[in-house]
């Protein structure tokens, strides 16, 4: 199957190792990825701020880039989610709208594709650690992707999985509200520190390197015994 | 002046690094979530259960205007006197013109978030009359001069030992922090009231067309000491609480304490028609229902939010939204809070004064999927954001994401960014974390990762 990899910008500039992570395991299981070059933004930030038009401006981009794509992968629930539920309500009744409409069901959060449109969970991946899995909010309630992550780390060999009790719990990334009420999202971001801390786990492990972000920020700045964790990162340790 | 704004960034600064604020409320919540969630296993079908409630209040508001001239006419043709007030002061005017006719110097009330929306305690108290609340929880608060800090849960904030602390100052009684004392204490100081009571105020959870009723729900009984003994009883309620049918509270009566209270139903469930009818023993000699607006026809002329209408203040949204845990009730300076109360706020009181608190979300969800009412209510904070921005867009930001478009869509130009931004990081280094920093938002309390040494655009494109 050919795959388009929708890199986004956070995972371009600070995690590559994650998109490349991706690439591998996508061509080890006989795929063959592209990774369209033009936009590097799913157009979120302004769309979440309440700037549609200019949110437009670089969705009509993606539409673009990404018209004939036979599958769209997306490397983060947040951009999945933006791209799969929210275009379709960003482009309403512009010409656009049947573009986003006929998008929306190609398009897959990696660890959705994997387990629902691939039915694979085990890619051989070893991992001797203790982890803890953190839901990305929209990975979770936009795209309803509660289960295939922890399918394939159920297949990790040596992987020890241990829930925490705010795993569904937002972690207090929320894009540019990060920025705008620091305060706020950082006694989120501790909320969520404590309950990983709480399974002594030795990773959180996600699906959304934005949610990691903030919260390896703040890990870092506290000085916790804990580390972040994408979970492609994981699955391509063999 | 201090706006809205500017005090809700200071409140939520301060709560959101309160640690013992945080311990109280999240314990408190995380024993909620427990009990909820056994009461939500006792339905059938959680989720049809919400659907059919959903369909039910979206036919009760799309057709407001038929239910509430059909509950109208049911609920005066038992003699109830009702009353329409487009506007807080209309509604308090309404009440105090009541008061005034009754010569009523004691008002007791039971729990009513509407008479907080309009103020009315102050503008009784104003006036010169005696009000008491009689919700425990009210009751307390009323004591402290606070406004409640939850929708369902006024006093939730405080520890055994405060009420006891307040009890003592204001009533110089407090036997011990045993809740159970400290009830006893309540009880004897508003058994009196009650007797002394001219009039009694109370809200109401759902206003019955079909019959002309009003269900009201609590957990004490005060609301029916509050409707029982004064002569003269008054009901306050929103136009948005009315239901078609009588059978609708078969589903919204224990939908309402399960994601309320984590109960079955309630301890009480009480429907009142009228005034005391020719033969009965007991009951009110006059009763008024005051029906309010108070910009609500603006939510319902709005059809994106108009489902914001369906909200039946069960208060689930706010208990499992993680704003309003860490920052509690009283940041908000409003007297709806949480999601709901971030997304009618600024349709009812003005968005350009309130949009902050639609923008106070990470859009996490959790709101919209606990709702037993379906309201999607962090599609409608977004929906506030862009209709705050294009009202009132703010000039940076839009320069910021004009310029961002190109940057982010044009390959040459993110290379340029991607180059510039690791020429800013070496800089970065000298300024981090003060206040010269121009991500000081971000890095006062958190580290930033460093642009990588090859970007995964340099690497594929590097790929042989």
């Amino acid at each position: 199957m050919k795959v388009t990899l929708f890199i986004p910008c956070f995972i371009d500039l600070f995690y590559p190792q994650v998109g490349m992570a991706m690439v591998r395991i996508l061509e080890k299981l006989g795929h063959t990825v592209v990774c369209p070059e033009g936009p590097a933004c799913c157009g979120q930030p302004a769309f979440n701020t309440g700037y549609w038009e200019e949110s437009r401006e670089v969705a009509i981009k993606v539409l673009e880039s990404l018209e004939g794509a036979e599958v769209v992968v997306i490397a983060s629930g947040s951009c999945g989610a933006m791209m799969k539920v929210f275009y379709p309500e960003l482009f309403a009744g512009t010409r656009y709208e049947a573009m986003a409409r006929e998008l929306a069901p190609r398009c897959y959060e990696f660890s959705a594709f994997l387990v629902n449109k691939l039915g694979v969970t085990d890619l051989g991946a070893h991992f001797p650690h203790k982890v803890t899995f953190h839901d990305g909010c929209h990975g979770l309630r936009e795209l309803n992707n509660k289960r295939p992550p922890r399918e394939l780390l159920a297949k990790v060999r040596g992987v020890e999985m241990v829930e925490m009790g705010a795993a569904e719990t937002c972690c207090g990334f929320g894009g540019t509200f990060s920025a705008k009420f620091p305060m706020i999202s950082t006694a989120m971001g501790e909320v969520k520190c404590a309950s990983a801390l709480d399974t002594s786990a030795e990773y959180i492990v996600s699906c959304d390197s934005s949610c990691l972000m903030h919260l390896q920020g703040l890990i870092d700045r506290q000085r916790k015994p804990i580390k972040t964790i994408h979970l492609a990162e994981i699955l391509v340790q063999q | 002046m201090t706006t809205p704004a500017v005090q809700f960034k200071q409140d939520a600064r301060r709560l959101s690094a309160d640690l013992r604020h945080r311990e109280i409320i999240q314990t408190a919540m995380g024993k909620y979530e427990v009990v909820r969630d056994q009461r939500k296993a006792a339905f059938q079908d959680w989720q049809g259960a919400r659907q059919m409630a959903a369909e039910t209040k979206w036919e009760a508001i799309n057709h407001l205007d038929r239910h509430l001239e059909e509950f109208v006419r049911n609920v005066e043709a038992r003699g109830t006197k009702v009353h329409w007030a487009a506007t807080d002061q209309q509604a308090r005017e309404v009440i105090l013109g009541i008061l005034r006719a009754k010569n009523a110097r004691v008002i007791v009330k039971s729990k009513a978030m509407t008479s907080e929306e309009i103020h009315l305690n102050e503008a009784m108290e104003r006036a010169g009359y005696e009000v008491v609340e009689s919700d425990l929880g009210e009751f307390i608060v009323q004591l402290r001069e606070e406004p409640p800090y939850h929708i369902v849960f006024p006093a939730m904030h405080l520890t055994r030992e405060e009420i006891r602390d307040t009890f003592q100052r204001k009533l110089g009684d407090a036997p011990s922090n045993n809740p159970e004392e400290l009830t006893m204490v309540a009880r004897r100081v508003l058994r009196e009231k009650y007797l002394q009571a001219d009039v009694g105020i109370t809200g109401a959870n759902f206003a019955i067309a079909e019959t002309g009723m009003l269900s009201v729900t609590e957990n004490e009984g005060n609301a029916r000491l509050t409707a029982a003994l004064p002569r003269t009883m008054i009901t306050l309620v929103g136009i948005e609480k009315v239901l078609p049918r009588l059978e609708d509270l078969a589903l919204f009566l224990p939908m309402l304490a399960t994601m309320g209270t984590g109960q079955a139903i309630s301890c009480y469930n009480t429907l009142y028609g009228g005034p005391r009818q020719p033969g009965e023993t007991d009951g009110p000699e006059e009763y008024h229902v005051v029906l309010l607006d108070n910009r609500r026809t603006a939510l319902l002329a709005d059809a994106e939010q108009r489902d914001a209408l369906h909200c039946i203040r069960c208060g689930a949204c706010l208990n499992v939204c993680p704003i309003y845990r860490n920052i509690g009730g009283h940041s908000y300076g409003t007297t709806y809070c949480g999601p709901i109360g971030a997304v009618i706020t600024p349709n009812l009181r003005g968005l350009n004064e309130w949009k902050h608190l639609s923008y106070a979300s990470s859009l996490c969800g959790a709101c919209s999927e606990t709702c037993p009412v379906e309201i999607s209510l962090h599609h409608h904070l977004l929906q506030n954001r862009r209709n705050a921005s294009r009202r009132k867009p703010s000039w940076w930001q839009r320069i910021a994401f004009k310029v961002f478009a190109p940057a982010a869509t044009r390959p040459g130009l993110w290379s340029l960014v991607t180059r510039m931004g690791r020429l800013g990081q070496r800089a970065h280094g000298l300024v981090k974390g003060s206040r010269l920093d121009p991500a000081y938002a971000w890095t006062k309390t958190r580290d930033l990762p460093p642009i990588a040494r090859q970007t995964f655009r340099e690497w594929w494109r590097a790929r042989p």
